[in-house]
């Protein structure tokens, strides 16, 4: 029997269930499969015209319907169809009763084209101001926009189908969001609020303006032919991101609750930090000390040492920055060591799902802690020789693996760690 | 477990619509003067941000310009918080600060979004008309200014503030529950000192169209919030509110003086699905508050949109002896800053040892003489979210 409470005397963390959806595929047998096969979800884009657009792929998922389709819409349908799986695994709770809080990570929420569009028709004329689009937009007829659109909608119909309890909260870090939403839970369960917590992220912005947005930005690759090649972390020809639609989802449980009810207990969540970049809206400060403070910080918070962490799941978002950056300031952290722990970027097959990515890409770390076997980082045939990581390239890899770091960094200098463990430290 | 920290508030910075920091906010309540603009946004009542000079706080011209008007409230109202807790430009606080934002998104390009509707509406918007338009005619750097947690991100830019950064986003529940896990943190010893708050601003054609949907827009003429029975809604406010919140120790050993103690902050979600359910969760996340003494206050969010206002007011019923304050009236509603903005207003009463008049003649805002001791703030949120704090003197 190991001891319900780490080293600082807080209660264990750990996973009791888990869900993903990505780009390859709905559930973990499905997803597992495909990314220890080293396929790409990245695919020409169809969903809207793509003439005019310097980037034409994306991770989209078009094999879930939504009617009607809005980016809203389709990320609460996949945090549900991710949260279902958590809950099923976790065996928690009942039907619509969820017994603890819903941390969320969402991107934040606007009208979308459709709907404007529609408002247009709305009016009636062809010549029209803004005005007139509020003047139709009352009266009880778009009454749906209104729960549709508002920030908090997502979460509160997640909330209210899963029956979790107290006021949901709906998160953004940007890029560290999925991280920061199993942060908050770690944290309530540690403080001792709660014995279990829903976290999750979820992500699908990949409609136009979402594209152009990051395309005025530079940030998307634009080698688009074929589209399951333009996402290539750590390589030197990499030219930017794949945006990507996702969601993941985790029951986090105290260690002692976990084993009361006679739980499977899939990981632990042994440490997590975040530490903030105040240099640049979109770039790092150039020293890379906060994002080095942010793993330092969470080594501290899992008390543990650089030499115990066996693999990390890296950001690498493929874009020149991100993959320098993380390299130079995991090398700081890590030292020489840092040649030999095994480096993979998950999104050179799913893509980056944003708002998702951290908590998708820590459910992928325990599915890889639990099958002792890395997911490769695909494309990788042109290594950047200025970034020495052992990255496992192209092909999975079996290796001992019994503590896995996964990063997160967003626009608006967020950066966010975590730390999971197999078993109870 | 150990003791909960207890939790002082160290710093408030307010800009608004009555005014910039915290003098001329406390003399425009004091005064009973509201600024709302009825002929701007007509038919739609709107309360406009007073004149405030940015650079006192944003000095950068160039940081300016990368931020909407929201981010430039809120980043401003922030220097004036950290001013007031003493702690402005101190890099070893401000470098292990934990931020708790609660925001919304930003503000559109409304000509881009009326040339494009008004091409497709005369139906010679070729396929990728809409992909070619916006490639062209959005500022590349408009998606930041627009980006919930870039009002973070611009505070730790402008001022510093990068221990931690956390953005909630959903209306008036962000406020509240970013403020039960600021305090939530610090009580429990994962952190020592927070900045909360949040920033909204009213002169906003697509927040208009935004709330119209839902016919939640005060139209026509203002009224106090007690007063819109047969006018309901409310008007968007322009706010920037934050506040610094530290554990007492960490406080008292930087010798900084408390406006007031946060003491609690709770909140639920009811499911609204029958009448009645607003006005029993306010009930219950009262009775969660301990013991509050005869005659305190109470400062609500309280919107003026129905029927939510109409159950609260249930609630507040039950209470006739406390003298309660609505913030809509004075400052309009501020979403997702109601809430910081409500604790601001609350520590401000305590530290000046008074309460500000009642705005109306409705009888539900009765006089108060004395200083008050514990202030209730309360938050229900137009569509989803009930919260409540209580704010009380340290003595």
């Amino acid at each position: 029997m190991r001891a319900p409470r780490d080293k600082f005397g807080r209660p264990v963390v750990v996973v009791t269930g888990m869900g993903v959806v990505t780009s390859l595929g709905t559930g973990k047998t499905e997803n597992w499969a495909k990314l220890t096969a080293g396929e790409s979800g990245i695919r020409t884009l169809t969903r809207f015209p793509i003439e005019g657009l310097k980037t034409t792929m994306a991770g989209t998922i078009d094999f879930i319907p939504v009617e009607p389709f809005t980016s809203v819409g389709l990320s609460q349908r996949l945090a549900e169809l991710a949260i279902e799986e958590a809950i099923a695994q976790a065996g928690i709770g009942s039907k619509g009763d969820f017994p603890g809080p819903l941390f969320l990570a969402v991107p934040p929420v606007e009208i979308e084209w459709p709907q404007r569009e529609e408002l247009g028709r709305a009016v009636g004329t062809t010549d029209f101001s803004y005005d007139d689009l509020i003047k139709v937009s009352g009266g009880g007829r778009f009454v749906d926009y209104h729960h549709r659109f508002v920030m908090g909608s997502v979460a509160d119909y997640i909330s209210a189908t899963f029956g979790t309890k107290g006021s949901p909260i709906s998160l953004s870090t940007a890029c560290a969001s999925g991280a920061t939403a199993i942060q908050l839970g770690v944290e309530a369960i540690r403080r001792g609020e709660t014995d279990v917590a829903l976290c999750a992220g979820t992500e699908a912005s990949v409609n136009q303006e979402g594209l152009v947005r990051f395309s005025l930005l530079s940030a998307l690759s634009t080698q688009n032919d074929p589209p399951q090649s333009a996402s290539k972390p750590f390589s030197k020809n990499r030219d930017g991101f794949v945006m990507a639609e996702g969601s993941g989802a985790l029951v986090l449980e105290s260690y002692e609750a976990a084993v009361a009810r006679g739980a499977p207990i899939l990981g632990v969540i042994a440490g997590c930090g975040e530490l903030t970049d105040s240099f640049h809206r979109t770039r790092s400060s150039p020293d890379g000390k906060p994002i080095i403070g942010c793993m330092l910080k969470t080594l501290v918070d899992a008390g543990m040492t650089p030499e115990q962490i066996d693999h990390i799941n890296a950001h690498g978002t493929a874009t020149p920055e991100n993959d320098k950056m993380e390299y130079q300031t995991t090398s700081t952290v890590f030292g020489e060591r840092v040649k030999q722990i095994p480096v993979t970027s998950n999104k050179s097959m799913v893509g980056h799902t944003i708002s998702a990515a951290g908590a998708v890409e820590a459910v992928i770390s325990l599915l890889t802690l639990e099958h002792q076997r890395i997911p490769p980082t695909i494309n990788y045939e042109i290594p950047d020789p200025t970034i020495q990581f052992d990255v496992v390239g192209n092909k999975a890899r079996d290796a001992k693996v019994t503590a896995v770091m996964s990063n997160s960094f967003g626009f608006g200098g967020q950066n966010a760690s975590l730390i999971l463990t197999r078993e109870p430290a | 477990m150990p003791e909960p920290a207890e939790v002082w508030i160290t710093g408030i910075g307010l800009a608004s619509s009555l005014g910039e920091g915290l003098d001329s906010n406390w003399s425009a309540l004091m005064d009973g003067r509201v600024n709302a603009d009825e002929k701007t946004f007509a038919p739609y009542v709107v309360h406009p941000l007073a004149q405030i000079n940015f650079d006192a706080q944003i000095p950068k011209k160039g940081d300016q310009r990368q931020m909407e008007a929201w981010q430039r409230i809120g980043t401003y109202a922030a220097g004036l918080a950290l001013e007031s807790a003493g702690v402005k430009n101190d890099k070893e606080i401000l470098g292990r600060m934990d931020m708790v934002i609660s925001a919304g998104g930003g503000e559109r390009d409304i000509r881009v979004d009326t040339t494009v509707l008004n091409a497709k509406a005369k139906g010679n918007a070729p396929p990728g008309f809409l992909n070619e338009r916006l490639m062209s005619d959005l500022r590349p750097t408009l998606f930041l200014a627009q980006l919930s947690n870039l009002l973070a991100g611009n505070i730790a830019i402008v001022h510093g503030v990068c221990g931690t950064s956390r953005t909630f986003m959903g209306e008036e529940a962000a406020g509240f529950d970013a403020a039960r896990i600021a305090l939530a943190r610090i009580a429990a010893g994962q952190s020592d000192i927070a900045l909360i708050g949040g920033a909204h601003n009213g002169e906003r054609k697509d927040l208009l169209l935004l709330y119209e949907f839902g016919d939640y827009c005060l139209r026509d003429k203002f009224a106090p919030v007690w007063e819109r029975k047969n006018n309901g809604g409310f008007a968007i406010g322009s706010t920037g509110a934050f506040l610094v919140i530290e554990s007492k120790a960490h406080a008292t050993a930087r010798g900084a003086k408390p406006f007031a103690r946060l003491s609690r902050v709770v909140s639920d979600r009811s499911h609204r699905r029958a009448s009645g359910e607003i006005t029993e969760s306010l009930r219950k996340l009262w009775s969660s508050l301990g013991d509050i003494k005869d005659g305190s206050p109470i400062l609500t969010g309280a919107t003026g949109s129905e029927p939510v206002t109409s159950e609260e007011r249930v609630f507040l019923g039950e209470h006739p002896d406390l003298p309660v304050r609505a913030t809509g009236t004075r400052f309009g509603h501020n979403l997702d800053a109601q809430f910081a903005l409500g604790l601001g207003l609350a520590a401000l009463s305590i530290s000046r040892g008074a309460l500000f008049p009642p705005g109306d003649s409705s009888g539900v805002e009765i006089e108060m003489k004395g200083p008050p001791t514990q202030i209730v703030v309360v938050g229900t949120g137009h569509w989803r979210g009930e919260g409540m704090a209580l704010v009380e003197a340290v003595s």
